[in-house]
């Protein structure tokens, strides 16, 4: 959660940039460009998953386990001889649904709607919303999900199961594991926005355009977010950049910890079949591909989104440029 | 102002039974919701319903669960943290070594990160218009974007099984003047490197930040201006200051490396928490995994508490003014 403290102060009060003036900035970058270029691909394929995989995820191709790279399977194959690459482009797929929903829900929802109240509204609601977020941070984060996920699993595959009888969809169980992750990845990834977007509003609510429209009789629900939310949107984006790699890194510590998503491979899941129990590292020597080509996969997309939320802090800070 | 630093510490010394209690209330209320009952698992596939019921009826895990809760922590306070499912021993034995082991590692980790990172993130700052910033920094972003997961079995494979440079896992304790060291063996090396380097870019960075924003001030250019040597200027004055507001991310340092621990001593096979609380997780061991929870918690709180009054004691402005957040 530090890459949330690790955004620093911007400058604030200032209206933000033009989105044509902002993307020009941007595209004289290398590193930003090439750390989009790499978000695209794998977000993109990832989306794409059911048209560009070049096999299914489940596909066993049983005369060529453990194939090397190049051949009919262009990454090689895993020990039930099913396709590395699919099942990452598959994977990637999970990560994007995971992670655009966890910042909907967790970031946007209600990071920033308590950042803003908070820091608005002072007082009690401050100190209860603070408090809140304290305590989040202060739980061993993992341990907790661990016992929510052991308490909450079956239930939540059973409201699914329910919820399918009723509505004759048939597909909603299968999606029971999404659900969980994103509650426990939303309910532990507000703090950190909800901190900064206060301290920025702390600083902006008696600037004198806030009190203008204070003085004019505007309504607190549009002062918060007509007044100071566009003003404090430099450092979310930044903010917000960061956490879409820190939940596609969430969700490979949740599947190894067995408490992830079910019924879909996920880079997690990849990594944990290739790297856990025993025999892992007979098994990774004998077959590197395994692990490589998932580890390489989510690596490149963490290392694009903290490039690219390094380079915004730059372009969007006005004292650096 | 000693009144305004009295109150500011009484204010944090109340957060943090209420913190408490609120985390083990909703830590056991869980626990004992769960669907899968661990007198079933513990008594065995083949146990009559009548001996599960008596053992329930003993062990009060009919009463209510605010009951239930009450008497536990009574006995927690006491210092009786229940038994270990999986081991059946007092969780307290079960507990007390492997902390040490833990503690072992993750103090050297957090040292060592702070080593590393703050003279990269100031000496990013100071080359900010050449390449060894982006490059620096660059490097430890990169360390911090490969999952552990990736980066243990990863180094395993090369670094142990390749060229047998280190062992691949475990770990050993010598004694060294009365007290079981494992620090100063091999195997110790590798879980700290992977510990270590994926914290540092954070940190650097802000660090990095801190610097800047400190090279503008008026006071460091007067020290400039007064013809002060660079490099004091830069150890006395900027990095000084540039240190203080990092100084309380020492908390939220601990409890990302908790997480850490469980992975890395889990794939190493390290007998520490981490690993205790994967296996406690696998083995339902509920007064192994509140134990964990109510102290780590606990843990994690207090050095908050000791960074908030320590950084209040150094910062008037935290104490005595609002508006800095905190």
């Amino acid at each position: 959660m530090s890459t949330f403290e690790a955004v620093g102060r911007l400058e604030v009060g200032r209206p933000a940039s033009s989105g044509v003036r902002l993307l020009r900035r941007i595209a004289r970058r290398p590193v930003a460009v090439a750390a989009i270029v790499i978000i695209v691909i794998i977000y993109g394929a990832g989306i794409l998953a059911p048209l560009v995989a070049p096999y299914s995820f489940t596909e066993a191709d049983l005369l060529n386990r453990n194939a090397g790279i190049g051949g009919d399977h262009l990454l090689g194959t895993d020990n039930l001889g099913r396709d590395l690459l699919s099942r990452a482009i598959w994977s990637a797929r999970t990560t994007v649904i995971i992670s655009v929903l966890s910042l909907l829900a967790g970031g946007l929802a209600m990071g920033v709607t308590l950042g803003l109240l908070a820091g608005y509204l002072r007082g009690t609601v401050d100190a209860f919303i603070m408090r809140m977020a304290e305590i989040f941070y202060s739980v061993p984060t993992l341990l907790l999900m661990l016992i929510i996920n052991a308490s909450l699993r079956t239930r939540v595959e059973d409201w699914g199961e329910w919820l399918d009888d009723k509505t004759r969809q048939g597909w909603i169980e299968d999606y029971a594991s999404y659900f969980l992750v994103l509650v426990v990845l939303s309910f532990f990834g507000w703090p950190g926005i909800a901190r900064i977007v206060r301290s920025q509003v702390l600083a902006l609510r008696e600037s004198a355009y806030v009190v203008a429209a204070r003085a004019s009789g505007a309504s607190t629900p549009r002062i918060v977010f007509r007044h100071l939310l566009p003003n404090v949107s430099n450092l979310l984006i930044v903010a917000l950049t960061l956490s879409l790699g820190g939940f596609a890194l969430a969700e490979v510590g949740l599947s190894f910890l067995g408490i992830g998503i079910s019924g879909h491979p996920t880079f997690g899941l990849m990594i944990s079949e290739a790297a856990s129990g025993p025999g892992s590292i007979t098994y990774v020597r004998a077959h590197p591909l395994v692990i490589l080509v998932p580890g390489f996969f989510i690596s490149m997309l963490v290392l694009a989104f903290n490039l690219l939320g390094d380079q915004l802090t730059d372009v969007l800070s006005p004292r650096r440029r | 102002m000693p009144t305004g630093l009295a109150t500011y510490i009484a204010r944090r010394l109340l957060i943090v039974p209420v913190v408490l209690l609120i985390v083990s209330f909703v830590a056991f209320a869980l626990g004992r919701l769960t669907p899968s009952d661990y007198v079933e698992i513990q008594a065995g596939p083949r146990a009559q319903p009548e001996t599960i019921e008596r053992i329930r009826e003993q062990r009060g895990l009919n009463d209510p669960i605010p009951v239930q809760y009450v008497r536990y922590m009574g006995n927690f306070v006491t210092g009786d943290f229940g038994t270990s499912a999986q081991y059946r021993l007092p969780v307290d034995d079960v507990i007390l070594p492997r902390l040490w082991v833990t503690l072992q590692i993750n103090v050297t980790v957090i040292v060592l990160t702070w080593l590393i990172a703050i003279p990269i993130g100031t000496l990013a700052a100071l080359k900010r218009s050449s390449f060894l910033d982006p490059l620096m920094i660059g490097i430890f972003v990169f360390f911090a974007s490969v999952p552990v997961l990736v980066s243990t079995p990863i180094l395993q494979w090369l670094l142990a099984s390749e060229v047998s440079l280190l062992p691949s896992g475990g770990w050993a304790e010598t004694e060294y003047f009365g007290v079981e060291m494992g620090l100063l063996s091999k195997k110790a090396i590798l879980p700290i490197m992977l510990m270590t380097l994926p914290g540092v870019a954070g940190l650097a960075r802000y660090m990095r930040t801190q610097v800047i924003e400190v090279m503008d001030m008026e006071f460091v250019r007067t020290a400039q201006a007064k013809g002060l040597r660079a490099d004091v200027v830069v150890t006395r004055h900027v990095m000084r200051n540039a240190l203080l507001p990092i100084v309380t991310l020492l908390g939220f340092e601990m409890s990302a490396l908790f997480a850490g621990s469980i992975f890395v001593e889990t794939l190493l096979g390290i007998p520490g928490i981490g690993q205790y609380t994967y296996e406690a997780v696998g083995t339902r061991d509920y007064d192994g995994i509140m134990a964990v929870v109510i102290l780590g918690s606990s843990m994690f709180v207090m050095a908050m508490l000791v960074v908030d009054v320590a950084y209040g004691f150094i910062d008037p402005r935290i104490r005595l003014g609002e508006g800095l957040g905190g």
